[in-house]
């Protein structure tokens, strides 16, 4: 198990190493010299070789990386182009919000979804099961984006019950856990839980519907055991898919929510991306990307990790 | 037949239909048998004939929600059609236990074998972790699982399929059964294993006393373990008698041709016969003897009513109208 462990860390290397790549690539990928969306397109000829220099833009390509990548590993990601601030000091704040809304979403959403698949599983074929995916469907098929507006014009205009928008009183500099700030986490998490709700539902159903299938819970019921005994079997052989799929949507999660972010204006990671995109601010882009790609990848090795512990046939492999 | 009050199994009139909105199947149509203590029977059958679910309804485990059951059935002095849900599962396991066809599949594959075997001598005899360890031990060196003390920590996928069929019995033996149903238990494993599980299976019976009920389309199988064979054609009991006895002169038309569909030492030379035709639609039964259609001897009452049991003498019946009915079994 330990040199497992060793292994699974060491294939995360390269992948973390091509996901920074990407990231630093980001800048030549896009149209143009990147020179261009730093200064105005008028600007003298001397004043962006300046730039150019400034920024290391004048090195070969690898050692441009090598250079960033040495800088990114010490925690500086640059500044924001627009506001000239540490991208680093930004995002640390952003990915603290993020990551809050993100788990508030996942715990209602798997929660949820873990319920409805279950019950849809237990009573398969009748009407309990036909609502469960009727919802399911309705939650990945919503656009969230859509729902946020629908939520507010209910919630807070109709309704005047909750926020509509912000992090709480003190704005995104401090949160704490009380009413008054959670209560303005409850719509975007909501909006934001609809989809995994939907997707962990239907990969609940389906795989516990699979394993009721097969021959050992004939076998359990064989032996006499009771509800729940048997419930204690399904749930360790279903664990592992159902786990892959919610790391997947917990990654999805942390990155995928520009659209609800900004329509409740939720300073997160999100928001931080949708105003960098709108301002070319190609250094917070890129720390943003990277910290969240980093993420899935630190997921997804959790998720694996995870999944071996509970299903012995995968470890031989 | 035993003469004993009180046998282990009582089944008269079963009847059990799998019920869907689009048909439904008559899978069992009126099976009577008992078994006495420490008796071992022997259900034979091809695929679709009943056989497993016969077995299955013994211990109601076939699907919950589409099954229907009918008739008596009695195991070890309780009745089973009209039983709680709590009180079948207090009957399986401890009184009654199981041996599948495939111990691949029939085996949790996230469970250790030890977790497996300990799980259901806690539920039954609630005993401790530590008791249940040492049970589990002794169960895996009855079943001559070699290096037992190892293989508890075992996966099902770390042991090859004789051992998991061993595994299987050990589990099904964890509390001590008075009646041991066993469905194709050497179906899926080669022909060199199936005979060590046979074996073993023949001797646990003796040494433990149980009453075995075997269901199997192995003609060798059968004559391996069994005191008595019946011989199941679209739900129903077609013939039963010993073992030797029915090998020999099988009386019922099908369960000749089964004979004679066969492999055995005493055929070498000839030519094997088949039966024409195939089993009867189980949606919809025909109103006499089900085997008429392909039965050579097929008479007009054959098609009017479904024969009754007749039995020539002591301890073997057939339903045929060919076969005498000397009535001696009405004595016993």
């Amino acid at each position: 198990m330990f040199f497992y462990l060793l292994r699974r860390l060491l294939y995360a290397v390269p992948i973390a190493l091509s996901v920074s790549l990407v990231c630093f690539l980001l800048v030549h990928i896009a149209p143009g010299d990147p020179v261009n969306a730093i200064v105005p397109a008028d600007a003298p000829a001397a004043v962006v070789e300046q730039i150019r220099r400034e920024y290391g833009l004048d090195k070969p390509l690898p050692v441009q990386f090598v250079l960033w990548l040495w800088h990114v590993l010490q925690g500086d990601l640059g500044r924001s182009l627009a506001t000239g601030r540490s991208v680093s000091e930004d995002l640390y704040a952003a990915v603290g919000n993020t990551l809050m809304l993100a788990l508030a979403a996942a715990g209602i959403g798997f929660l949820a979804g873990t319920a409805f698949g279950t019950l849809a599983a237990a009573f398969r074929g009748t009407w309990v099961d036909k609502l469960a995916v009727a919802f399911a469907s309705a939650g990945v098929s919503v656009p969230h984006y859509w729902l946020g507006m629908v939520m507010v014009v209910v919630f807070s205009v109709m309704l005047n019950a909750l926020p509509a928008m912000g992090a709480g009183p003190g704005g995104s500099a401090s949160w704490a856990w009380d009413w008054q700030h959670i209560q303005f986490l409850v719509l975007p998490a909501l909006t934001l839980s609809v989809i995994p709700m939907g997707i962990v539902t239907r990969a609940v159903r389906g795989t516990v519907v699979e394993i009721l299938n097969q021959d050992f819970i004939t076998t359990l019921r064989g032996k006499g055991l009771r509800r729940g005994g048997v419930v204690r079997h399904v749930v360790k052989n279903a664990a592992p898919s159902v786990l892959a799929i919610m790391g997947l949507q917990l990654g999805y999660l942390m990155g995928g929510s520009i659209l609800v972010e900004t329509v409740f204006s939720w300073p997160g990671t999100g928001f931080l991306l949708n105003s960098a995109i709108f301002q070319r601010d190609i250094p917070v882009l890129q720390g943003t990307i990277l910290v969240l790609a980093l993420f899935f990848v630190v997921l997804n090795l959790a998720v694996d990790l995870l999944q071996t512990a509970l299903d012995p046939r995968i470890r031989r492999t | 037949m035993s003469a004993s009050p009180a046998p282990l199994v009582h089944v008269r009139d079963l009847e059990v239909r799998f019920v869907s909105r689009d048909a439904t199947v008559h899978a069992v149509n009126g099976v009577d048998f008992d078994l006495a203590q420490g008796e071992s029977l022997c259900i034979l059958g091809e695929s679709g004939s009943g056989k497993s679910v016969t077995l299955r309804a013994l211990m109601r485990l076939n699907p919950p929600r589409r099954t229907v059951l009918k008739g008596t059935l009695r195991v070890a002095g309780r009745d089973v059609i009209g039983a709680s849900e709590a009180a079948m599962a207090d009957l399986r396991g401890s009184s009654v236990a199981m041996i599948f066809q495939e111990p691949m599949t029939a085996l949790d594959p996230v469970f250790t074998i030890g977790r497996q075997i300990t799980e259901t001598v806690i539920r039954h005899e609630g005993v401790g972790r530590a008791a249940a360890e040492a049970r589990a031990l002794e169960l895996l060196e009855l079943v001559q699982i070699p290096s037992a003390k190892r293989r508890l920590a075992a996966y099902p996928h770390e042991l090859s399929g004789g051992l998991r069929q061993r595994a299987m019995i050990a589990i099904a033996l964890s509390c001590r059964p008075k009646l041991l149903l066993a469905d194709e238990p050497t179906t899926a494993l080669d022909a060199t294993v199936q005979i060590q599980i046979l074996l073993l299976l023949r001797q646990l019976q003796q040494e433990l006393g149980m009453g075995v009920i075997f269901v199997t389309h192995d003609l060798g199988v059968a004559g391996e373990i069994a005191d008595r064979i019946a011989v199941m054609y679209a739900g129903r009991f077609i013939e039963e008698g010993p073992t030797e006895a029915l090998m020999r002169g099988p009386l019922h038309p099908y369960a000749q041709g089964l004979l004679g569909a066969t492999v055995h030492a005493g055929l070498r030379g000839q030519r094997l016969t088949t039966i024409p035709g195939a089993p009867p639609n189980l949606e919809r039964l025909p109103q006499g003897c089900a085997f008429a259609p392909r039965c050579a001897f097929a008479a007009e009452e054959c098609l009017a009513a479904v024969p009754s049991r007749r039995s020539p003498e002591p301890g073997r019946a057939a339903r045929c109208v060919r076969v005498p009915d000397l009535a001696l079994h009405a004595a016993a």
